[in-house]
């Protein structure tokens, strides 16, 4: 069995960019230049642990900011070249032969290959919204998975269930962990995830030979720990009180804070604020646009991406907080005000020297 | 204490009874300064002012009104800490608030006797309480007691996120953000609250006032000094 180095150096790849490739996977995962040896070391000895890709329900954004990813030494070498055994939108072979492979992986690396599953399967009408191989992509799933070392969820459709999961749901799409419960699922959502935390996540792995550190919620906490609030470089005008009101406002031209028109930042756990996209050039709140919260549980369903308070589907209608509970306090001073008054007019029947009412009836 | 009206107890001193110790008192008082300051602030948070000038250097206003959000929210859950405490070595009305005694018959009897008394129904029956009444405490316990915890828990959900993963908000509280599917649906359920404790305070103030001209017990008076009399 091949090491990842001896596959590395089959591709035509010096020691030289080896190393280089070692210590940006050091930098980008956090850990700092002592680790560079260890990643060497480990790539050197361990036997290259293949890595199947499937596709369900899924615009294929996924893919698209991975193949863009800003080093492409990790991509390549990581996936492509090395250890991307299956992929369907990416490989060559296809039909029979593509499947002939799944196979092939699935029963001779038992237990010992990782499966990336992009997009997630549908559920209704026993799961015919998605075939591949001319079965429901939910059967493969769980075949392919039932063997698997780890799962990983690529983006928010199979980790969260994205856009074909937003209400009404016809399809009755769900997230990966809801069809695979008895495997360690680690989730890297977005919509897509950015490419350099999807190249780290594999390597992470494919080094360590273990799953990254992760949150409650399943996410790798080195990428996912904060908000993109927390790392904003707006963030000073959010404290200090200066807020764009409206697209072509003043402070819009100045570069305030987003919160007023919508921005997601405080509540969106992801990278962006600190990796950015597209070789670290810009992201989202950089160009003037809030976070929509792409990387969050639902986030089709919470309303507007240009709202502050968002609205509450569980009450049917567009609603928000304040327009229902303005509504229930403004019934309820209505209801005090009437009660008041019957109040008053009662007591205006009784004598106050007495107590008893003036019409002689019981009080 | 399962029957909750005085006409139970034929052989107390109906004149004065000490109801609110001092540290109910102070409770009372400092978890309404820190209410009023919670739905000011909370409300600025959720619709900012208008944006100040100059550079961001200068200015600490958003800041600022987060800070009294967050010292108000902190003020608020020591105070009910302090006040479950009461309810524990303190006298029978203390625990009104944390246990409504659902089982008891009588108890829902003169629930019943509430109902027609506010309605105006001439069969009710003039009933006393030196504590509160059924309806008052029931409303009290899912409004006023429940709703501050929901306020309370979510509240330090929220701050956990910007304390930080590890932190001690987190290890306490973060649970609650998945619970509710994300960030903003906490944020969401935290605003929607502020109105149930809006909507309590509006009728518990009318009640004050209303018991305070209608009837011949004490009652502002009785959070001010403890007792509770009757003017007759
Ligand atoms: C009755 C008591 C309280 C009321 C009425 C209240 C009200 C509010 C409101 C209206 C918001 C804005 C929500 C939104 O639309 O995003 C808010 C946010 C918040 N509250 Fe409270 N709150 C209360 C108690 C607390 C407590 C006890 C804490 C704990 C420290 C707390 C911490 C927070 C945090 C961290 C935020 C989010 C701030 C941000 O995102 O910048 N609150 N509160
Ligand atoms: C200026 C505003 C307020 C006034 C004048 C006021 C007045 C009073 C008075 C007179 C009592 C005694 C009732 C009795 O003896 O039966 C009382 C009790 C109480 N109030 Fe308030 N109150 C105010 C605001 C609030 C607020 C904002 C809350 C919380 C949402 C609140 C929650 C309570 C509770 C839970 C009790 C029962 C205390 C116990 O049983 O220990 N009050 N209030
Ligand atoms: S732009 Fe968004 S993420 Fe940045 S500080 Fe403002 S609210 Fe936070
Ligand atoms: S800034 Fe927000 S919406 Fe944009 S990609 Fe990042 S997490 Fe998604």
């Amino acid at each position: 069995m091949e090491t990842f180095y001896e596959v590395l150096r089959r591709q035509g790849i010096t020691r030289r960019s080896f190393v280089k490739f070692c210590s940006l996977t050091a930098t980008s995962l956090g850990l700092g230049s002592y680790f560079t040896p260890q990643i060497a070391r480990a790539l050197e000895t361990k036997p290259r642990t293949p890595v199947l890709w499937m596709h369900g329900l899924e615009c294929t954004c996924c893919s698209e900011s991975f193949i863009r990813s800003a080093h492409p030494l990790a991509k390549d070498v990581v996936l492509s070249m090395l250890s991307l055994d299956y992929d369907d939108t990416l490989m060559a072979s296809a039909g029979h032969q593509a499947q002939a492979i799944l196979d092939e992986i699935t029963t001779k690396y038992k237990g010992n290959y990782i499966l990336a599953v992009e997009g997630n399967p549908p559920l209704n009408e026993d799961g015919m919204y998605c075939i591949t191989g001319g079965k429901p992509f939910v059967e493969e799933l769980k075949r392919v998975a039932k063997d698997a070392k780890a799962i990983i969820a690529w983006g928010s459709c199979a980790s969260w269930g994205c856009v074909q999961a937003a209400k009404p749901n016809p399809t009755r799409a769900v997230p990966i962990n809801k069809v695979i419960t008895d495997k360690p699922i680690i989730k890297v959502p977005g919509c897509p995830p950015i490419a350099e935390v999807m190249t780290a996540v594999v390597t992470y792995m494919l080094t360590f030979d273990r799953l990254p550190e992760l949150d409650r919620q399943g996410r790798p906490k080195m990428f996912y720990g904060q908000r993109i609030h927390d790392k904003c470089y707006r963030r000073p005008h959010f404290d200090a009180g200066q807020f764009v009101e409206s697209w072509d406002d003043e402070g819009a031209r100045k570069g305030y804070c987003l919160y007023k028109v919508g921005c997601k930042g405080p509540t969106t756990y992801n990278a962006c604020s600190t990796v950015r996209w597209n070789d670290g050039v810009s992201f989202p709140i950089q160009s003037g646009h809030g976070c929509i919260g792409c990387s969050e549980d639902g986030f089709w369903d919470k309303g507007s991406f240009y709202d502050r308070v968002t609205g509450i589907k569980q009450f049917g209608i567009e609603a928000n907080a304040d327009k229902i509970g303005g509504t229930v306090a403004g019934v309820t001073a209505a209801a005090v005000a009437v009660h008041a008054g019957v109040t008053a007019l009662k007591r205006a029947k009784v004598d106050h020297g007495t107590g008893i009412p003036k019409d002689g009836s019981a009080k | 204490m399962l029957q909750n009206s005085l006409a139970a107890d034929p052989n107390r001193d109906l004149k004065s009874i000490y109801v609110y110790a001092a540290p109910v008192r102070i409770w009372h008082w400092v978890m309404t300064a820190a209410m009023i300051v919670l739905v000011t602030t909370g409300l600025l948070i959720a619709y900012p002012p208008p944006a100040v000038g100059g550079e961001a250097s200068e200015h600490f206003l958003f800041g600022y009104i987060r800070f009294a959000h967050f010292t108000a929210g902190y003020v608020l859950a020591i105070s009910w800490l302090v006040r479950v405490y009461w309810a524990i070595v303190g006298n029978d009305y203390t625990r009104q608030l944390f246990l409504v005694p659902v089982w008891s018959r009588a108890w829902w009897s003169e629930f019943g006797n509430d109902l027609k008394t506010y309605a105006f129904l001439p069969s009710a029956k003039p009933l006393r309480y030196a504590g509160h009444n059924p309806m008052a405490q029931l409303a009290m316990f899912f409004m006023a007691t429940l709703g501050s915890f929901f306020m309370i828990i979510t509240g330090f959900a929220m701050y956990s996120e910007g304390a930080g993963r590890g932190s001690w908000q987190d290890k306490l509280f973060g649970w609650v953000i998945p619970l509710f599917g994300q960030s903003q649906d906490v944020h969401t359920w935290h605003h929607l609250c502020m109105w149930l404790i809006v909507m309590f305070t509006i009728v518990h103030l009318y009640m004050v006032v209303r018991q305070e001209i209608t009837t011949k017990e004490s009652i502002l008076s009785t959070m001010i000094g403890g007792y509770r009399s009757f003017k007759d």
